[in-house]
Order: C-alpha cells, then sequence, then structure tokens
C-alpha cells in the first residue's frame, strides 16, 4: 500500500489534514475576501456573531470584522510557525551535525552551548529576546526558534554519532572527501528523518508561543494575532464572551491539526521505512 | 624500494578502563605491483592495520611510509590528494555507499574531488570505469542499493581505480560475495594488477582465497605477526601455532595439502 493510501486511511491524520488545508485556505485568501485593512472599523462595535450577515462573526470592541481578523491572524500564525520551525530545524541539524561529526572540543563547546539554551525555558527566552530587541514579524519567529533549535540539534547530533561509524563516511574520506563536505553531503541528509519527524511538534508549539507572545503584547503590532485577539477579547469577557472564544478554537483547532497531520505523515512514511 | 612500508606499528584501544593492543609491534612492506595477504582469526587486528594504512585512524606508535615519504606527516589537504594513490575495498559493498547515492554519484565524487576530469568529459569518464571493471555504461543511473552485490563489488572497485592508485586495500573484499561471483572479482583484481601494475594489501581469513592471489603473506594473531613469507610456502608448511589452526579449519585446502594428487 503507498504511503499516501495508508495516510488517507488513518481518520485522524485525515482530519488533521482537513484542519490544515483549511488554515492554509484561510491564510491564502484573506486578502482576497477581505482586502481592506482587517484593522479598519467596520461596524457598530460589540456586534454579536450571526446577527449580521455582512459581519458574521460580528465585531470587536472598536467595530472591526472578527471573520477578517480571524483570516489575517491565520496568515500571522502560519507564518511564524512555519518560518520559525523551519529556523529551528536547520540551526539545530547545522549544530547537531557538526558537533557529532567533529567530536572532540568542537563537541564540547556545541553542546555547553546547547545545554545553556536548554536550561532556559523556551518561553522565558522568546519572552526576553522580544521585549528587548522590540516586537516584529522576524523578532517573533527568531525568538520563538531561538527556544526551539535545541530538541533537533540533539537528534541530530545523536543519529550522526551513530552514522559517522558507517563504512561510506570512510569510504568517503578515502576518496579524499573534504570533511565539510562529509559532514553535508553525506551524512546529514542520512541523518534528517528522525529529525524532520519533529517538525509537527515544533510547528503546534511554535503557533502557540507566537499566540502567547501575542497574547502578552509582545506580537507585531501591525498585524492582527490570534493571541492578540484573545487579549483583546478579554476585557470584555463578561459582556462578549465570542471575542476570546472565536480565536481561542481557531488556535485549537491549528494547532490539533498541524499536529495529527504531522504525526499522520511520519507514522505512515515510517512503516515504510520499516517494510523497505 | 619498497611502495609500503610499516614499521613497529602499534595501535591500541581502552575499552572498559583496561587497555587492548590491538596491533603490536608490527612491520612489513609491500613492493609495486605485489599483492601482500594479511591473515588471521577474527579480532586479530587485520581491520585496523587497514584503517592505520588509510589514516582513517591514527597508531600510538610506528612509521608508515608511502610512495617514498612519511605518510603520517601529511595531514589536511595534502593527505587528501594523497589519498588518490592509497585506495580501498570495503567487505559489505551496500555499506561502503552512501544510502542515497547512485552508481554515477559513487564514481563522479573521485573524478570531481581530485579533478581528474571536467564535469562535461565525467560522465564519459564513468561510463569507461564501468567497462574497465566488467559493467555496463546503462548501470550509471542506477540506485546503488537497486544492483547486486557483485555489481556492487565492481562498481567499488571502479571507484577505486578512478583516481589511479599504486596501492588498493582490499578488507575482506571479497568474503561476502557467493563462490561464482568471488571467483569472478578475484580474476578482475588480477587482470587490474596486470594492466595497471596495482599493489593489493589483501586482507582476509579466507587462505584459498589468499593463496590465488597472493605473493607474499603475514600471518597474525593477537595484533603480532606470527608468521610470515612467500605464500605457497607459509599455507603449505605453516611454522607458527596459529598458521596450522587456520590451515585446519580451511578444509578443502587442508585435503589438496595432505593428498599431492
Ligand atoms: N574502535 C575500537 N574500539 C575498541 N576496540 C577495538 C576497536 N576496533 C577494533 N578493536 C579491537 O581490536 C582488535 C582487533 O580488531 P580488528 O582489527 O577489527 O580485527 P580483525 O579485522 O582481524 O577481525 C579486536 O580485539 C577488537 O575488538
Ligand atoms: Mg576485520
Amino acid at each position: 500500500m503507498s504511503p499516501l493510501r495508508r495516510f488517507l486511511r488513518t481518520p485522524e491524520a485525515v482530519a488533521g489534514a482537513i484542519l490544515l488545508a483549511a488554515l492554509i485556505a484561510m491564510a491564502l485568501s484573506a486578502s482576497l475576501l477581505f482586502p481592506g485593512d482587517p484593522q479598519a472599523i467596520a461596524g457598530p462595535p460589540l456586534l454579536p456573531p450571526f446577527q449580521d450577515w455582512s459581519l458574521p462573526l460580528g465585531t470587536d470592541r472598536l467595530g472591526r470584522d472578527v471573520l477578517a481578523e480571524l483570516f489575517h491572524g491565520a496568515r500571522t500564525s502560519l507564518a511564524v510557525g512555519l518560518a520559525a520551525a523551519a529556523a529551528a530545524l536547520v540551526v539545530g541539524a547545522v549544530v547537531g551535525t557538526l558537533a557529532g561529526f567533529a567530536g572532540g572540543l568542537v563537541d564540547e563547546v556545541l553542546m555547553r552551548i546547547t545545554d545553556a539554551f536548554q536550561t532556559v525555558p523556551s518561553f522565558l527566552l522568546a519572552l526576553a529576546f522580544v521585549s528587548v530587541v522590540g516586537p516584529s514579524l522576524g523578532i517573533v519567529v527568531i525568538a520563538i526558534a531561538l527556544g526551539t533549535w535545541t530538541g533537533p540539534a540533539r537528534i541530530a547530533r545523536a543519529e550522526v554519532l551513530s552514522i559517522r561509524e558507517r563504512d561510506y563516511v570512510a569510504g568517503a574520506r578515502v576518496i579524499g572527501m573534504h570533511p565539510l563536505a562529509i559532514a553535508f553531503r553525506e551524512v546529514l541528509p542520512n541523518a534528517l528523518p528522525p529529525v524532520l519527524a519533529m517538525s509537527s511538534v515544533i510547528v503546534a508549539a511554535a503557533i502557540l508561543t507566537e499566540a502567547a507572545l501575542s497574547f502578552l503584547g509582545l506580537g507585531d503590532p501591525n498585524r492582527v494575532t490570534w493571541g492578540g485577539m484573545i487579549a483583546e477579547g478579554r476585557t470584555v469577557l463578561r459582556t462578549a464572551p465570542f471575542l476570546s472564544i472565536v480565536p481561542g478554537i481557531a488556535l485549537v483547532l491549528t494547532v490539533l491539526g498541524v499536529y495529527l497531520a504531522g504525526e499522520g505523515i511520519v507514522e505512515t512514511t515510517a512503516v515504510r521505512r520499516g517494510l523497505s | 624500494m619498497s611502495l609500503l612500508a610499516v614499521s613497529n606499528l602499534t595501535k591500541r584501544y581502552r575499552r572498559g578502563g583496561k587497555s587492548i593492543t590491538a596491533v603490536d609491534d608490527v612491520s612489513f612492506h609491500v613492493d609495486p605491483g605485489e599483492t601482500l595477504a594479511l591473515a588471521g582469526p577474527s579480532g586479530s587486528g587485520k581491520s585496523t592495520i587497514a584503517r592505520l594504512v588509510l589514516r582513517l585512524i591514527e597508531p600510538d606508535a610506528g612509521r608508515i611510509e608511502f610512495e617514498g615519504s612519511d605518510f603520517l606527516a601529511l595531514s589536511g589537504a595534502t593527505l587528501r590528494a594523497r589519498r588518490a594513490r592509497l585506495q580501498m575495498v570495503f567487505q559489505d559493498p551496500l555499506a561502503a555507499f552512501n544510502p542515497r547515492a547512485t552508481v554515477a554519484h559513487v564514481l563522479d565524487d573521485p573524478l570531481r574531488i581530485h579533478d581528474i576530469a571536467s564535469r562535461a568529459e565525467r560522465p564519459r569518464r564513468i561510463a569507461a570505469l564501468l567497462e574497465r571493471v566488467g559493467l555496463t555504461a546503462d548501470l550509471a543511473p542506477r540506485a546503488i542499493h537497486e544492483i547486486s552485490g557483485g555489481q556492487r563489488q565492481r562498481v567499488a572497485i571502479a571507484r577505486a581505480i578512478a583516481t589511479k592508485p599504486s596501492l588498493i586495500v582490499l578488507d575482506e573484499a571479497v568474503s561476502a560475495l557467493d563462490v561464482s561471483v568471488r571467483r569472478e572479482i578475484l580474476d578482475l583484481l588480477l587482470d587490474l594488477q596486470h594492466q595497471e601494475k596495482i599493489a593489493y594489501l589483501l586482507i582476509s581469513h579466507d587462505l584459498g582465497v589468499i593463496r590465488s592471489v597472493a605473493h607474499r603473506i603475514v600471518l597474525l594473531d593477537a595484533g603480532r605477526i606470527a608468521e610470515s613469507g612467500n605464500t605457497r610456502a607459509v599455507i603449505d608448511a605453516p611454522q607458527s601455532a596459529i598458521g596450522k589452526a587456520l590451515l585446519a579449519a580451511a578444509p578443502r585446502l587442508n585435503r589438496t595439502a595432505q593428498d599431492p594428487t
């Protein structure tokens, strides 16, 4: 059975893929369906959902269109989540490969640095970084990556330690290949599968961290974010709870979708690797 | 002058606090175009010697002279450049290649690294190498894991001769192959030796293989040289205990040794 067929036969994976597809569709269609500034006033303040069909999810405290904000927020969540996870995976894979392949002092130094990053809770690290450097999309991405690259680094290093003893690495040295070429062309690609298997968890965590930073007012102020919407809604939680609940549900479904789809991909491809 | 001269080579490993001497004060030489066999039971230090000679690991003591210069003194880019002259074929041809590689990729590497052929010229050189080892050029785009064990070992030999080496270390290079394929690969190695004057350091525990291709033999026991000399002389009448034990373990040879008809 092909991995795709097996994926489609796993209900959780399909549910995850549908959620993820919906999220991507929202992010991509945001500026088509809601071309104006999502932070502009669109109607009377605190309009409840399902009252006015031009504003299906109602408006917030300032009269902004909640549905438009939700779509544009999907874009921020997805962009930050993917960019931060990609940065963490790339940095982690490179650091782990160098440490594992070089060994000795290089390994010692790189792993001490990894330890140092790992002892600080990643959310505190992100919080401190954004507070010092200032909130913008790029900084938020770096801040989240700063606290997440250590996991991929450790996994990559462990994998490289076992791969570097294989004959084909000795073979590459015998034909005179440069050590850096061996590390990055011969060893790294073969160390990647277990590192990539972590990506769904990392993307999900990055989306949550971004939301948490925005909730604390440390997101990019020029962009709508779900975390920011939840924080906004909190001030009127008793009179208009939907303002916090709607982006909260979107966040939960997104994280769930990313996680389930990611696990589904790992499961179905891992089984295939085991068979071959 | 010898092509390779190894003197007083020693390598120790420590395992669980105590030290094992894997290679203990070993000296031997290989002449140009000759085959020297390293034989001995499992764990006697054969592979360690191979790895030392190839500078994959560093010795604790001893000298290695290759093509008239101190091989242990080389490092970095100079060592990598000199590696063109000293190649290796491994026992398990599947483990010896990157699992993602194609045949063409495997043969392209040495040609590119040692600047032997331009990018445009390399596909032709790869085809010529494949034909030289008895394969056809249409194998080039195939993945390493798709071809047979015998074909893979031929590709390994093609990679080893790509840089025109003067010495190839064969660490149990035919042990994993079945008997008919083994014979073909040995014939290929003999042919290459005659045509290109390549010397071999042939590591094997199989006295039959050694007798059919090696000129001289060094018998190892627990990291030390037990006996050495002309292959036929040593195999037909071993003097050392380990030589007698190895001969007794090779039934077919044993019979021919006892029965001269
Ligand atoms: N990396 C290593 N660490 C510790 N001991 C090793 C290592 N490599 C080889 N040895 C030991 O050195 C001895 C010789 O091994 P080896 O050269 O592989 O023997 P052979 O190839 O003749 O079977 C054995 O006792 C083996 O356990
Ligand atoms: Mg061995």
